[in-house]
């Protein structure tokens, strides 16, 4: 497994910490533009040709684009060098996409452009790019004035996250990979008939090199599959080292009184994952935590790699009842890329020790406990209806060393929606 | 290169390229799909975003919006996320991106003799039609983009190639809505 460099940790951060990062954005937005530009993106009426069968270059710089991003980003995933979990996936929601999807292919036809052909048409003085260009700026700010009375259906309805396609159908991800290359390959050769009887195209005049590169990217999606997106063992082998000192230092384990703070801290957002057994949940958790139970913790990963590209105020707290399973599950998130994370010190059995003195149902037992066993019994399940469990902020002042240290980060979304 | 489509018509405001360079065809569509991929893939690797236009569209729109009345901002819950408070809506990648994009279409039609004055329309309607048509168009397709959080570039390319299920799903909606219109449309187009 190659050391993983990639995303730069330097995107990271907000842009205005490493101003360079600003130019990097431009070089990328210049080749973006310039590749249309030569691709004939300027031309509306090339685009517009695409729905009349007669010149399929939308189609076919679209799904060769796509296609050939895809088999590099998995590639480069499968020997490790760039980590997916970093990866911005937009999040699927699907009504508002659907629907925003349709309107979008009626102005597509309409105007002859999307918005960023008819900037590079606009760039090259075609009048109707920039008439096109100026009726989009109005239409983005008819839909900031507009989308009060939707607001709830635009953010909520069909909102699955950070979902991909192996999620959705349970395939590996080299699968999937061969699978989209294959459907894109086969509406190339289905484009190019079209374009023969509806373009009167002679296909004979095709460059024969076409089909080295179709085979290039099938073997490239072959050699995917045959390598497999990293375990969580080789994901944890390249951040060990930049992780392991924060264990051994003791920099993520926080006191419960620092849990309290948060928990009654507005700017954060605060998920408690309770890693411990159900039965052991049952007896006595702290108010608003999940249960999930160490084995399962791959499962909220999807969950936690959405909170991570769409907000910043997200903070995880791991416990167990001591701190054992907490710190492996810790470990497995960290080696997955959730940023903030942390773990309870001393797990729920220290949580009860400071918050618990009172509690007339709950007794410390005698010596002789194991490792992350609850060190305490409880006359009934009462699981967070001890007072214990949902102590008032204001009631109790504790003195620690305050470790939760938002990481900085960059808010990827650009639209700036969801 | 055959990749022009067969042409009806003389352009009909085309004059001489800037500077007079000599225009050339446009390249191979496999061939700009695999350089545009490849520009998509190295911004995912370097800075984990994509491609992106409507996104940065809306932040030089929402900064406009802020000079102009900046209270305005404050009260819709939409533009406060882009230029609420001390935010500055054009610090983000995607202004960058879109200012790029710009450049780097100049650029090539410069090269390539391709910087005209002129409007590329179907030989039957008048320039007038066309431009009301193109900024109609305009209207609709940002007012979709918006909604869909995204456009061709932001969602169906950047997430069609990381396999994003509501990129995809989006991305076949973008081509079921001009396809179902196109046949209407088609005195406008040829």
């Amino acid at each position: 497994m190659l050391p993983a460099l990639f995303p730069l940790k330097a995107f990271l951060q907000p842009l205005a910490q490493n101003p360079w990062t600003y130019l990097v954005f431009g070089l990328i937005g210049f080749g973006f533009g310039f590749v249309l530009e030569i691709s004939g993106f300027g031309n509306s009426k090339k685009l517009a040709a695409q729905f009349y069968f007669k010149d399929l270059t939308v189609l076919k710089v679209m799904f060769g684009a796509i296609i050939t991003a895809m088999v590099l980003i998995f590639l480069s995933s499968a020997i490790g060098i760039l980590d997916f979990n970093l990866v911005y996936v937009p999040e699927t929601h699907l009504w508002p996409g659907l629907l925003g999807g349709v309107i979008m292919g009626v102005g597509f036809i309409v105007g002859g452009f999307c918005p960023g052909t008819a900037l590079v048409s606009a760039s090259t003085f075609k009048v109707d790019g920039i008439v096109f260009s100026l009726g989009a700026a109005v239409g983005v700010w008819a839909f900031g004035e507009t989308v009060q009375p939707i607001w709830n259906w635009w953010n909520n309805s069909g909102y699955y996250g950070r979902l991909t396609l192996m999620d959705v159908f349970h395939l590996p991800t080299g699968v999937v990979v061969l699978l989209v290359v294959l459907m894109a390959l086969f509406m190339f050769w289905g484009g190019e008939k079209l374009e023969a009887r509806f373009g009167k195209r002679d296909l004979s005049k095709e460059p024969k090199r076409r089909y080295l590169g179709g085979v290039a990217l099938i073997l490239v999606a072959l050699i995917v599959i045959a390598l497999g997106q990293p375990t969580i063992a080789q994901k944890w082998s390249q951040v060990e080292a930049e992780k392991m000192p924060l264990l051994e230092q003791r920099a993520v384990q926080i006191h419960p009184g620092e849990l309290l703070a948060s928990l009654g801290n507005d700017t954060l957002d605060v998920i408690m994952l309770d890693v411990r057994s159900e039965s052991d949940f049952n007896l006595f958790h702290i108010h608003g935590a999940v249960n999930l139970p160490l084995q399962n913790i791959l499962s909220v990963v999807p969950t936690l790699l959405t909170q991570a590209q769409t907000t910043s105020s997200s903070v995880v707290v791991l416990m167990s009842n001591d701190e054992s399973a907490a710190t492996e599950a810790w470990k497995v998130l960290a080696a997955e890329a959730v940023p903030n994370i942390y773990i309870l010190e001393g797990g729920i059995n220290n949580w009860i020790k400071v918050f618990g003195k009172q509690e007339a149902g709950i007794r410390p037992l005698a010596a002789g406990v194991s490792d992350d066993q609850l060190r305490y019994t409880f006359e009934s399940a009462l699981g967070d209806r001890y007072p214990a469990a949902d102590p008032l902020p204001y009631e109790w002042v504790l003195e620690y060393t305050p470790k939760i240290k938002l990481q900085n980060q960059r808010g990827v979304s650009g639209g700036g929606c969801g | 290169m055959t990749t022009v489509a067969p042409v009806n018509e003389p352009p009909v405001r085309a004059r001489k390229g800037l500077f007079n360079r000599p225009e050339k065809p446009y390249i191979h569509p496999y061939l700009g799909g695999a350089l545009l991929g490849l520009v998509m893939f190295l911004a995912f690797l370097i800075t984990r975003n994509g491609l992106g236009a409507s996104g940065g569209l809306n932040r030089y729109v929402a900064a406009l919006e802020d000079l102009i009345v900046p209270g305005h901002v404050n009260q819709t819950p939409y533009l406060l996320k882009l230029a609420g408070g001390n935010l500055n809506p054009l610090d983000d990648w995607s202004v960058p991106v879109v200012t790029g994009a710009l450049l780097g279409g100049f650029v090539a039609g410069f090269l390539n003799g391709r910087l005209k004055v002129q409007i590329n329309k179907g030989p039957n309607i008048s320039n007038r039609t066309r431009l009301i048509m193109a900024f109609v168009g305009g209207v609709i397709f940002a007012y979709g983009a918006r909604m869909a959080r995204g456009c061709t570039s932001g969602q169906a390319l950047s997430g069609g190639a990381t396999l994003s299920a509501g990129s995809w799903a989006l991305m076949m909606c973008i081509f079921a809505g001009a396809y179902a219109l196109a046949y209407f449309l088609r005195k406008f187009w040829n």
